[in-house]
Order: C-alpha cells, then structure tokens, then sequence
C-alpha cells in the first residue's frame, strides 16, 4: 500500500489521465462536427457527396489509428509542416487531437447513420412533400430524431475514443497515461502489478459512468412513436 | 425519359372524359343528361370557368417499373380544379404508387406530369417548391415525431413559406380547430390516438394552403371507430372545393364525395366514371369481381 502512494507521490498520476479526458474532449468535439458533416453526406441527394463521405469512412475505419498518429508527427508535421505551437508538447498534443478526431469522425458517422435508419422513410417523405430541402429536412427532421436514435452507438464511439487516447503516445504526447505508466514501469519494475492495476482502474472508473450516462439518455431520449 | 412527339400523344389527352362535374353540380341534372355527359368531351369542374377547362394535374403516358414489374403501365390522367377523384382497386394495382408519382415521391420512367400546366420538376429548388403546393396525407401519418402536434403544423409554413412564426401558430390553430384537435396544440404525436394524428396530418398538409390535396389511404391504418373522423373531415374539404385525389378502399367515402372514380389494376387505369355509375354498372370483369369482393362483406 505504501509503495502505492509512494507512486502517487512521486509521479502526477492524475495529471497524466487529465490529458487523456481533455485529449478526448477535444476529439470528441471535432470528430462530432465532423461526423455529423460525414453523414450528411452520406445521405445526401448528390452521389459524388455520397461517394466521397464513404470513401472517407471506409479508409479511415479501416486504418489503424496507430499508423494515423504516427503520420501526424511525420507525415503532417515533419514533412507537411503542419504545426499548432512552438511550444513542443503543446504541438504534439494537437496533432493527436487531429488524429483521434479524423480517425472517431469516421465511427460517429456510422453511429448517426445506424440513428438515421431507426427514423422511418415516412418522416423524410412527409418533409419532402411539404416542401422543405434537404437540408431543413436533414437540420429539423432527420438529424434531430437520428441523434436520439444513436446515444448508444455514439456512446460506445466516446468510450472506445477514451481508451483509443492512449494511442496518443505514437504522436508523442508524452504526459498522458500510457506513456506515464511505461515511464513508472521502467524505473519501478518490482511494482508492475500495482502500476498496471493503477492506470486500469483509473480507465474503469472513467468509463463507468459515460456508460451509465449513455443507457440513462438512450432512454430518456428515445423518439416516441 | 423517352421522346415522344407532341403528335403522337396530343389526341390521347384530349380524349374525352377527362375530367368530369364536380357531384355537387351534378345533383341538378336529369338521369338523361348524365348519361350524355359521361362520353361528353372534356367538362371543366369546381369553381373554374366550365367553358375554359383547366387541369391541375395532368399525366401522360406515365410509365414505372420496379426492377422488372411494371407498376405504372402508360398512365393517362388529368383532375380538373375543385374535383374530387378517387382511386380504387386491388392492392398492389399501383394506385398508391401513382398517388405519388405526383409530388414525386416516386419517379417515372417515361411519360409526363403537369401540375397546374408546370412539368413536374426532377429535383432540386424547383421540385421543392412544386411539392409545397401539393398536400399529401400519408396511410402512416408521419406526423414527425420530434415535434409537438403545433410545430408539426407550423414547421412548414415558417421554412418554407417564410411566414412570422405568431401567423404560423394563428393559422395552426385554425386549421387543428377545424380538425377538431386544438386542445392537442402542445403534446407530441405518439400521445394521439390514430384518428387524431391522421386529422393533424390533414391540417399540416392544409397549412401550406395547397392547391390539391393527395390522400393516399389515410384511413388504412386506424382502428375502424376513428375511420369516420378522418372521413368526415375529408367530406368537408371536398364540400368546401378543393381538389382531391385520394387513394381509398372506403366506398361509402367514394360514393359520397367522389366527382369520379377511377378504377385501377395491374398498373393500368382499367375504368374511370362516375360513382353511381361505377358502383351500380362497372363495365370491365375486373371492376365487377373487385366490386363483388368488397361490397358483399
């Protein structure tokens, strides 16, 4: 037990999943926007709209968000010059956020389409037929059912980009849990069991209740029919 | 879409019985005269000017095929301004699929459709706007689910015809209160009953002031006691002149407020006329053995 709050004292343990929820956080927000974009695409009446938004999901569901943060740091920044800050951590903490949000974007765009096919056809058709666009029909209509259709699956999509936030320490941030725990490992290897156990309980206890938050809105929102 | 040229088909349009008096005018006249009337070329109807026919919604030579059945086999249509015409037949004849080939919920292979002497555009700004002066009420209601009975109403008319919302609502609760559930203003659709709902979808479709109404089979999916509300509410419409095109099974509805029916089966108009003389002397086999299937139980 001592050798436990030996490691709290001396590594800001903390601190390290602090960049994991913020990481996330931002992720969550740009890959939304953006999957939000993806799948009105990939409803829309025009097909080359409809081809490029599934040629996005498929590559970017399909590849590994190992390979995406690596090319962030040396595809996106080292060669492209794709740069946030001087400040290199700050940088680096950026560039993974880009990559968490390319890479969720494509799995909060199949989560909304699964919403949008619990909506009924009639809905769409009734819109139509009063004479609204496709985008006031998309915008109050479609989207607004279909986002209360999908807590669920969209819950699951924040949970899995939680855990996939570890996959941070490919784009070098180094303050996250991931690379803390290898950190914490290296120089405390007769307590690797205690460490382990550290940072999985502190990835349960984080995820719980976004799980529990999940089923309470699945419910809660769920479109009356 | 196939060409075709104005020659080869300008005979088929103007053939006669297009478009027939509404019944309300029709109570006047004799036996004889109707009889005359019915293989009289094209009279007007409604509150048009009789002697200047004018239709509102026209299809010609109208095609569709699913995959390889063809639904919709060479279409020829025209409903006058302020008639009521009802659509009859067995199930999967086509008459709902045709129902919505005319604001386009369905497309078309071949042939053409004119609202108000407008060719039904393909898609876009124009189509959109062609569709909000085509009411249509849905057999499933589809009120939208995500807004209360009000906004339901009013959703349209501020989107699309960029009406104040407080005019909106004005005019919401007339029509809710014509269809007899304004006291339902606030709540959401799923809190209706069936009867209810379908009333509301009327009074949506009528808030956008259309210029003809499509019902296809509105009372199909309610309980039988709520049937009557609906039709009532309908009756009135075609009292009050607007046109109609409804697709139903209820013959009472289509001998009361129907100017004429048409009779369809296997994707083909097989009898069109007027209610009595559809009901009480169908011509085709068809008619007789659908007539004798739904008259008897």
């Amino acid at each position: 037990m001592s050798a436990v709050l030996q490691l709290f004292r001396e590594y800001d343990i903390p601190g390290a999943f602090l960049v994991n929820i913020e990481l996330t956080l931002w992720a969550a927000l740009f890959s939304l926007v953006l999957g939000v974009i993806l799948v009105v695409m990939r409803i829309a009446p025009v097909s080359s709209m409809r081809l490029v938004a599934s040629v996005y999901v498929e590559f970017f569901q399909n590849m590994p968000l190992t390979i995406i943060m690596v090319f962030m740091v040396l595809g996106a920044f080292a060669q492209l010059k794709l740069s946030f800050s001087d400040v290199f951590a700050a940088n680096f903490f950026w560039l993974a956020v880009i990559g968490l949000s390319l890479y969720t974007a494509a799995f909060v765009c199949e989560s909304l389409r699964s919403g949008i096919n619990t909506v009924p056809l009639g809905q769409a058709e009734a819109a139509r037929a009063l004479g609204l666009s496709f985008t006031q029909s998309a915008g109050q209509i479609i989207l607004p059912q279909a986002f209360r259709g999908s807590v669920a699956p969209l819950g699951n999509t924040f949970i899995a980009l939680l855990k996939n936030s570890t996959v941070a320490a490919a784009a070098s941030v180094a303050t996250e849990s991931s690379s803390l725990m290898s950190e914490m490992i290296e120089f405390h290897a007769n307590s690797i069991v205690a460490i382990f156990l550290i940072f999985a309980l502190g990835y349960v206890i984080l995820v719980l209740p976004i799980g529990a938050l999940t089923t309470f809105l699945s419910n809660k929102l769920a479109v009356r029919r | 879409m196939r060409e075709r040229r104005p020659g080869v088909y300008s005979p088929v349009i103007l053939r006669p019985v297009a478009c027939y008096l509404p019944r309300a005018r029709m109570r006047g006249m004799n036996e004889t005269n109707e009889t005359q009337k019915a293989s009289a070329p094209i009279v007007s109807g409604g509150r048009a000017d009789p002697a200047n026919p004018r239709p509102l919604v026209e299809l010609a030579h109208v095609d569709k095929h699913y995959g390889r059945l063809h639904v919709l086999k060479d279409i020829n249509l025209q409903v006058c301004q302020g008639e009521v015409l009802v659509v009859v037949g067995p199930s999967g004849s086509g008459k709902s699929t045709m129902c919505r080939t005319i604001n386009r919920l369905e497309s078309i292979d071949s042939g053409v459709i004119r609202i108000d002497g407008e060719l039904l555009p393909q898609e876009g700004k124009d189509l959109a706007r062609l569709r909000a002066e085509v009411g249509m009420v849905f057999q499933s209601f589809n009120l939208f689910a995500n807004k209360t009975i009000l906004d339901n109403v009013t959703l349209a008319p501020i989107k699309v015809r960029h009406m104040p919302r407080k005019d909106a609502e004005d005019l919401a609760m007339d029509l809710l209160a014509r269809v007899g559930v304004e006291s339902q203003a606030q709540k959401m659709p799923s809190q209706l009953s069936g009867g209810q709902q379908q009333r509301v979808a009327i009074a949506r479709a009528l808030a956008m002031k259309p210029k003809i109404m499509l019902f296809d089979e509105p009372t199909s999916a309610l309980d039988p006691e709520m049937v009557n509300e609906v039709l009532d509410v309908m009756v009135e419409l075609a009292q009050e002149g607007m046109t109609m095109i409804c697709v139903t099974h209820e013959m009472g509805f289509a001998r009361k407020a129907a100017d004429r029916i048409v009779f369809m089966a296997d994707g083909q108009i097989l009898e069109e006329g007027r209610p009595d003389e559809f009901f009480d002397h169908p011509k085709s086999g068809r008619a007789k053995e659908f007539l004798s299937k739904i008259l008897t139980h």
